[in-house]
Protein backbone atom coordinates (compact mmCIF):
# COMPACT_ATOMS: atom_id res chain seq x y z
CA UNK A 1 0.00 0.00 0.00
CA UNK A 2 1.62 3.14 -1.09
CA UNK A 3 2.22 5.95 1.56
CA UNK A 4 0.41 9.16 0.61
CA UNK A 5 4.04 11.47 0.45
CA UNK A 6 2.60 14.29 3.25
CA UNK A 7 0.47 11.04 5.29
CA UNK A 8 -1.61 13.54 8.18
CA UNK A 9 -0.65 13.54 11.23
CA UNK A 10 -2.95 12.67 13.87
CA UNK A 11 -3.46 15.65 15.57
CA UNK A 12 -4.25 16.44 19.01
CA UNK A 13 -7.75 17.73 19.69
CA UNK A 14 -6.50 20.69 21.46
CA UNK A 15 -8.20 23.93 19.59
CA UNK A 16 -7.26 23.80 16.61
CA UNK A 17 -9.70 25.77 14.94
CA UNK A 18 -9.68 23.74 11.63
CA UNK A 19 -10.47 20.82 13.87
CA UNK A 20 -13.75 21.47 15.20
CA UNK A 21 -15.23 23.39 12.03
CA UNK A 22 -18.67 22.48 10.38
CA UNK A 23 -18.56 21.66 6.99
CA UNK A 24 -21.81 22.42 4.56
CA UNK A 25 -22.91 22.49 1.10
CA UNK A 26 -23.31 26.14 -0.03
CA UNK A 27 -23.93 28.24 -3.06
CA UNK A 28 -22.04 31.03 -4.46
CA UNK A 29 -24.00 33.91 -4.34
CA UNK A 30 -21.30 36.87 -5.28
CA UNK A 31 -17.77 37.46 -5.18
CA UNK A 32 -16.39 40.41 -3.05
CA UNK A 33 -13.24 41.69 -2.99
CA UNK A 34 -9.97 40.77 -0.84
CA UNK A 35 -11.27 36.66 -2.53
CA UNK A 36 -14.07 36.31 -0.48
CA UNK A 37 -17.25 35.45 -1.23
CA UNK A 38 -21.03 35.42 -0.39
CA UNK A 39 -22.65 32.38 0.28
CA UNK A 40 -26.19 30.91 0.49
CA UNK A 41 -25.85 27.47 2.73
CA UNK A 42 -28.38 24.71 2.23
CA UNK A 43 -30.54 26.10 5.36
CA UNK A 44 -30.77 29.45 3.01
CA UNK A 45 -28.91 31.38 5.70
CA UNK A 46 -25.61 33.98 4.03
CA UNK A 47 -22.54 33.59 5.06
CA UNK A 48 -19.30 35.56 4.46
CA UNK A 49 -16.48 32.97 3.23
CA UNK A 50 -12.90 33.50 2.48
CA UNK A 51 -10.89 30.66 0.13
CA UNK A 52 -9.12 28.28 2.03
CA UNK A 53 -5.31 28.32 1.33
CA UNK A 54 -4.91 25.33 0.17
CA UNK A 55 -7.33 26.12 -2.79
CA UNK A 56 -5.78 29.38 -3.45
CA UNK A 57 -2.72 27.80 -3.54
CA UNK A 58 -3.84 25.63 -6.16
CA UNK A 59 -5.84 28.19 -7.77
CA UNK A 60 -8.98 26.71 -7.54
CA UNK A 61 -11.03 29.78 -9.25
CA UNK A 62 -14.71 30.26 -7.72
CA UNK A 63 -17.45 31.80 -9.56
CA UNK A 64 -21.16 33.00 -8.75
CA UNK A 65 -23.44 29.96 -8.78
CA UNK A 66 -20.84 27.47 -7.53
CA UNK A 67 -21.35 24.81 -5.66
CA UNK A 68 -18.82 24.78 -2.64
CA UNK A 69 -18.27 23.31 0.79
CA UNK A 70 -18.07 25.34 3.34
CA UNK A 71 -16.48 25.03 6.80
CA UNK A 72 -18.28 27.00 9.55
CA UNK A 73 -16.65 28.21 12.59
CA UNK A 74 -18.62 27.11 15.67
CA UNK A 75 -17.70 30.66 17.50
CA UNK A 76 -18.82 32.72 14.29
CA UNK A 77 -21.54 31.54 12.50
CA UNK A 78 -21.53 34.33 9.93
CA UNK A 79 -18.35 33.15 8.55
CA UNK A 80 -16.68 30.44 6.68
CA UNK A 81 -13.92 28.94 4.88
CA UNK A 82 -14.58 27.70 1.24
CA UNK A 83 -12.72 23.98 0.98
CA UNK A 84 -13.81 22.53 -2.05
CA UNK A 85 -15.63 23.90 -5.50
CA UNK A 86 -17.89 21.25 -6.86
CA UNK A 87 -17.92 20.60 -10.27
CA UNK B 1 12.73 9.25 12.53
CA UNK B 2 15.80 6.89 12.40
CA UNK B 3 15.57 3.78 10.02
CA UNK B 4 15.30 0.78 11.70
CA UNK B 5 17.93 -1.87 10.72
CA UNK B 6 16.42 -5.51 11.02
CA UNK B 7 18.15 -8.21 12.21
CA UNK B 8 18.23 -11.61 10.14
CA UNK B 9 15.60 -13.58 12.84
CA UNK B 10 13.67 -10.28 11.82
CA UNK B 11 14.05 -10.57 7.75
CA UNK B 12 12.77 -14.18 8.27
CA UNK B 13 9.74 -13.22 10.14
CA UNK B 14 8.85 -10.40 7.38
CA UNK B 15 10.04 -13.21 4.66
CA UNK B 16 7.29 -15.46 6.10
CA UNK B 17 4.28 -12.46 6.00
CA UNK B 18 6.37 -11.71 2.37
CA UNK B 19 5.23 -15.41 1.25
CA UNK B 20 1.94 -15.11 2.40
CA UNK B 21 1.64 -12.51 0.70
CA UNK B 22 3.19 -13.78 -2.56
CA UNK B 23 0.62 -16.99 -2.32
CA UNK B 24 -2.28 -14.36 -2.44
CA UNK B 25 -1.07 -12.28 -5.01
CA UNK B 26 -0.46 -15.33 -7.48
CA UNK B 27 -3.30 -16.95 -6.75
CA UNK B 28 -5.21 -13.34 -7.82
CA UNK B 29 -3.23 -13.00 -10.66
CA UNK B 30 -4.39 -16.34 -12.16
CA UNK B 31 -7.64 -15.80 -11.30
CA UNK B 32 -7.77 -12.60 -12.67
CA UNK B 33 -10.32 -12.83 -16.01
CA UNK B 34 -13.15 -10.83 -17.75
CA UNK B 35 -16.59 -10.65 -15.42
CA UNK B 36 -15.17 -10.67 -12.26
CA UNK B 37 -15.67 -8.04 -10.16
CA UNK B 38 -13.03 -6.30 -8.13
CA UNK B 39 -14.88 -7.48 -5.15
CA UNK B 40 -14.87 -11.31 -5.98
CA UNK B 41 -11.06 -10.65 -5.99
CA UNK B 42 -11.59 -9.02 -2.49
CA UNK B 43 -13.42 -12.86 -1.47
CA UNK B 44 -10.71 -14.93 -2.97
CA UNK B 45 -7.96 -12.94 -1.14
CA UNK B 46 -10.01 -13.45 2.09
CA UNK B 47 -10.20 -17.00 1.42
CA UNK B 48 -6.66 -17.70 0.77
CA UNK B 49 -5.68 -16.06 4.04
CA UNK B 50 -8.48 -18.12 5.98
CA UNK B 51 -6.27 -20.04 8.16
CA UNK B 52 -3.11 -18.94 7.29
CA UNK B 53 -0.88 -17.00 10.46
CA UNK B 54 -1.36 -13.25 10.74
CA UNK B 55 -3.61 -10.67 9.20
CA UNK B 56 -4.21 -8.93 6.54
CA UNK B 57 -2.77 -5.48 7.02
CA UNK B 58 -4.78 -3.03 5.20
CA UNK B 59 -8.27 -3.55 7.09
CA UNK B 60 -8.58 -0.94 9.07
CA UNK B 61 -5.26 0.79 8.42
CA UNK B 62 -6.29 4.41 8.69
CA UNK B 63 -9.97 3.00 8.41
CA UNK B 64 -9.28 1.19 4.97
CA UNK B 65 -12.24 -0.81 4.35
CA UNK B 66 -10.61 -4.19 2.57
CA UNK B 67 -8.02 -6.44 2.87
CA UNK B 68 -6.45 -5.86 -0.76
CA UNK B 69 -6.83 -2.89 -2.91
CA UNK B 70 -7.64 -3.26 -6.24
CA UNK B 71 -7.12 0.01 -9.17
CA UNK B 72 -8.60 -0.50 -12.23
CA UNK B 73 -6.83 1.30 -15.48
CA UNK B 74 -6.43 5.13 -14.42
CA UNK B 75 -6.66 4.28 -10.85
CA UNK B 76 -2.93 4.81 -9.60
CA UNK B 77 -3.42 3.01 -6.01
CA UNK B 78 -6.15 2.23 -3.26
CA UNK B 79 -8.90 1.51 -5.59
CA UNK B 80 -11.61 0.12 -3.35
CA UNK B 81 -13.26 -3.48 -3.96
CA UNK B 82 -16.51 -3.08 -5.19
CA UNK B 83 -18.42 -5.27 -6.19
CA UNK B 84 -20.18 -3.27 -9.05
CA UNK B 85 -16.72 -3.18 -10.88
CA UNK B 86 -16.58 -5.55 -13.24
CA UNK B 87 -13.27 -6.05 -14.83
CA UNK B 88 -13.55 -5.99 -18.49
CA UNK B 89 -11.83 -7.23 -21.59
CA UNK B 90 -8.78 -5.24 -22.17
CA UNK B 91 -8.35 -3.53 -18.60
CA UNK B 92 -5.75 -3.77 -16.37
CA UNK B 93 -6.04 -3.84 -12.40
CA UNK B 94 -3.24 -3.55 -9.99
CA UNK B 95 -3.58 -5.42 -7.21
CA UNK B 96 -1.82 -4.86 -3.94
CA UNK B 97 -2.28 -6.71 -0.33
CA UNK B 98 0.19 -6.46 2.66
CA UNK B 99 0.22 -9.35 5.79
CA UNK B 100 1.23 -9.18 9.09
CA UNK B 101 2.61 -11.90 10.81
CA UNK B 102 3.76 -11.82 14.52
CA UNK B 103 4.00 -8.30 13.98
CA UNK B 104 6.00 -8.22 11.26
CA UNK B 105 4.45 -6.44 7.50
CA UNK B 106 4.70 -7.50 4.00
CA UNK B 107 3.39 -5.19 1.24
CA UNK B 108 3.77 -6.49 -2.59
CA UNK B 109 1.72 -5.73 -5.37
CA UNK B 110 1.32 -7.04 -9.17
CA UNK B 111 -0.67 -5.20 -12.03
CA UNK B 112 -2.40 -7.46 -14.27
CA UNK B 113 -3.96 -7.57 -18.11
CA UNK B 114 -7.57 -8.70 -17.84
CA UNK B 115 -8.04 -10.89 -20.82
CA UNK B 116 -5.91 -9.81 -24.13
CA UNK B 117 -4.85 -5.96 -23.91
CA UNK B 118 -3.46 -3.42 -26.36
CA UNK B 119 0.11 -3.37 -26.88
CA UNK B 120 0.69 -0.17 -25.65
CA UNK B 121 -0.71 -1.04 -21.73
CA UNK B 122 1.53 -3.89 -22.16
CA UNK B 123 4.28 -2.19 -22.68
CA UNK B 124 3.31 0.29 -19.81
CA UNK B 125 3.19 -2.98 -17.17
CA UNK B 126 6.81 -4.31 -19.02
CA UNK B 127 7.96 -0.90 -18.24
CA UNK B 128 7.05 -0.78 -15.02
CA UNK B 129 7.66 -3.79 -13.77
CA UNK B 130 11.54 -3.17 -15.44
CA UNK B 131 11.92 -0.01 -13.15
CA UNK B 132 10.82 -2.26 -10.10
CA UNK B 133 13.62 -4.65 -11.25
CA UNK B 134 15.98 -1.64 -11.87
CA UNK B 135 15.28 0.05 -8.58
CA UNK B 136 15.61 -3.32 -6.52
CA UNK B 137 19.14 -3.62 -7.96
CA UNK B 138 20.00 -0.41 -6.47
CA UNK B 139 19.09 -1.83 -3.01
CA UNK B 140 22.32 -2.30 -1.77
CA UNK B 141 24.19 -1.50 0.80
CA UNK B 142 26.39 2.20 0.30
CA UNK B 143 24.09 3.05 -2.68
CA UNK B 144 21.35 6.53 -1.78
CA UNK B 145 17.84 6.16 -1.63
CA UNK B 146 18.31 9.01 -4.32
CA UNK B 147 20.08 6.00 -6.74
CA UNK B 148 16.88 3.63 -6.48
CA UNK B 149 14.20 6.77 -7.16
CA UNK B 150 16.10 7.87 -10.32
CA UNK B 151 16.37 4.28 -11.47
CA UNK B 152 13.10 4.43 -11.77
CA UNK B 153 12.25 7.89 -13.04
CA UNK B 154 15.35 7.60 -15.66
CA UNK B 155 13.72 4.07 -17.17
CA UNK B 156 10.01 5.44 -16.96
CA UNK B 157 10.78 8.42 -18.06
CA UNK B 158 12.91 7.81 -21.25
CA UNK B 159 10.08 5.64 -22.27
CA UNK B 160 7.71 8.83 -22.53
CA UNK B 161 5.53 8.06 -18.77
CA UNK B 162 5.84 9.78 -15.86
CA UNK B 163 6.24 8.98 -12.06
CA UNK B 164 3.55 9.66 -9.71
CA UNK B 165 4.81 12.19 -7.24
CA UNK B 166 2.42 12.00 -4.44
CA UNK B 167 2.44 8.54 -3.45
CA UNK B 168 6.00 7.14 -2.57
CA UNK B 169 7.50 3.88 -1.41
CA UNK B 170 8.10 3.25 2.74
CA UNK B 171 10.19 1.31 5.04
CA UNK B 172 8.31 -1.31 6.57
CA UNK B 173 8.98 -3.81 9.49
CA UNK B 174 6.88 -3.74 12.66
CA UNK B 175 4.61 -0.74 11.15
CA UNK B 176 3.06 -0.73 7.58
CA UNK B 177 4.76 2.56 6.51
CA UNK B 178 7.98 3.43 8.43
CA UNK B 179 10.97 5.35 7.44
CA UNK B 180 12.22 6.48 5.25
CA UNK B 181 10.14 7.48 2.39
CA UNK B 182 11.29 6.25 -1.00
CA UNK B 183 10.07 8.86 -4.06
CA UNK B 184 10.40 6.88 -7.35
CA UNK B 185 12.05 9.72 -8.56
CA UNK B 186 15.55 11.73 -7.10
CA UNK B 187 19.12 12.24 -7.92
CA UNK B 188 21.86 9.60 -8.03
CA UNK B 189 24.06 9.97 -4.87
CA UNK B 190 21.20 12.32 -2.94
CA UNK B 191 19.21 10.92 0.22
CA UNK B 192 19.59 8.72 3.07
CA UNK B 193 22.69 5.91 2.68
CA UNK B 194 21.19 1.95 2.61
CA UNK B 195 22.48 -0.21 5.11
CA UNK B 196 22.34 -3.47 5.21
CA UNK B 197 19.25 -4.90 7.70
CA UNK B 198 17.25 -1.54 5.66
CA UNK B 199 13.86 -2.90 4.62
CA UNK B 200 12.09 -0.69 1.42
CA UNK B 201 8.82 -1.56 0.09
CA UNK B 202 9.88 -0.28 -3.30
CA UNK B 203 6.69 0.58 -5.62
CA UNK B 204 7.23 2.46 -8.81
CA UNK B 205 3.83 3.83 -9.86
CA UNK B 206 3.64 4.85 -13.81
CA UNK B 207 1.08 7.08 -15.68
CA UNK B 208 0.87 6.38 -19.21
CA UNK B 209 0.25 10.08 -19.41
CA UNK B 210 0.91 13.20 -17.04
CA UNK B 211 2.11 12.46 -13.09
CA UNK B 212 -0.55 14.39 -11.59
CA UNK B 213 -3.49 12.76 -9.16
CA UNK B 214 -6.66 13.45 -8.60
CA UNK B 215 -8.18 12.33 -5.29
CA UNK B 216 -11.39 10.69 -5.99
CA UNK B 217 -12.10 10.23 -2.28
CA UNK B 218 -10.05 9.78 0.95
CA UNK B 219 -8.71 6.45 -0.59
CA UNK B 220 -9.02 6.46 -4.15
CA UNK B 221 -6.07 8.12 -6.08
CA UNK B 222 -6.40 8.31 -10.10
CA UNK B 223 -4.58 10.21 -12.74
CA UNK B 224 -5.60 13.41 -13.38
CA UNK B 225 -5.57 13.09 -17.56
CA UNK B 226 -7.45 9.39 -16.99
CA UNK B 227 -4.27 8.08 -18.62
CA UNK B 228 -3.68 4.26 -17.71
CA UNK B 229 -1.69 3.58 -14.37
CA UNK B 230 0.67 0.37 -13.37
CA UNK B 231 1.92 -0.35 -10.09
CA UNK B 232 4.20 -2.73 -8.94
CA UNK B 233 5.49 -3.74 -5.58
CA UNK B 234 8.15 -5.59 -3.40
CA UNK B 235 9.53 -5.75 0.09
CA UNK B 236 13.01 -5.13 -0.52
CA UNK B 237 15.43 -5.92 2.39
CA UNK B 238 19.37 -4.79 1.75
CA UNK B 239 21.65 -7.81 3.00
CA UNK B 240 25.49 -8.81 2.44
CA UNK B 241 24.31 -10.30 -0.45
CA UNK B 242 22.41 -7.84 -2.60
CA UNK B 243 18.96 -7.15 -2.24
CA UNK B 244 16.45 -9.34 -0.91
CA UNK B 245 13.15 -9.35 -2.12
CA UNK B 246 11.22 -10.58 1.21
CA UNK B 247 7.78 -10.59 -1.01
CA UNK B 248 8.86 -14.06 -3.20
CA UNK B 249 10.29 -17.75 -2.22
CA UNK B 250 13.55 -17.48 -1.89
CA UNK B 251 14.44 -19.61 -4.58
CA UNK B 252 12.94 -17.76 -7.49
CA UNK B 253 15.47 -15.38 -9.30
CA UNK B 254 14.80 -13.63 -12.57
CA UNK B 255 12.12 -10.60 -13.26
CA UNK B 256 10.36 -9.36 -10.16
CA UNK B 257 7.28 -9.84 -11.12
Amino acid sequence: MARPIREEKKKDDSGNSKEDAIEVMATVIEPLPNAMFRVELENKHQVLAHVSGKMRKNFIRILAGDKVAVELSPYDLTRGRIVYRYK
Amino acid sequence: MAIHLRSAEELEKMHRAGLVVYDVLTALRDAVQPGLTTMDLEKLAEEKIAGRPGKAAFKGYRGYPCVLCTSVNSEIVHGIPSPKRKLREGEIVSIDFGMEVDGYYADSAVTVPVGKIQPQLQKLLDVTRESLDRAIDKMRAGNRLGDVGHAVQSWVEQHGYSVVREFVGHGIGTKMHDEPNLPNYGDEGRGARLQEGMVIAVEPMVNAGRPEVHMRDEWVAETADGSPSAHFEHTVAVTANGPWILTRPKEMTGPSW
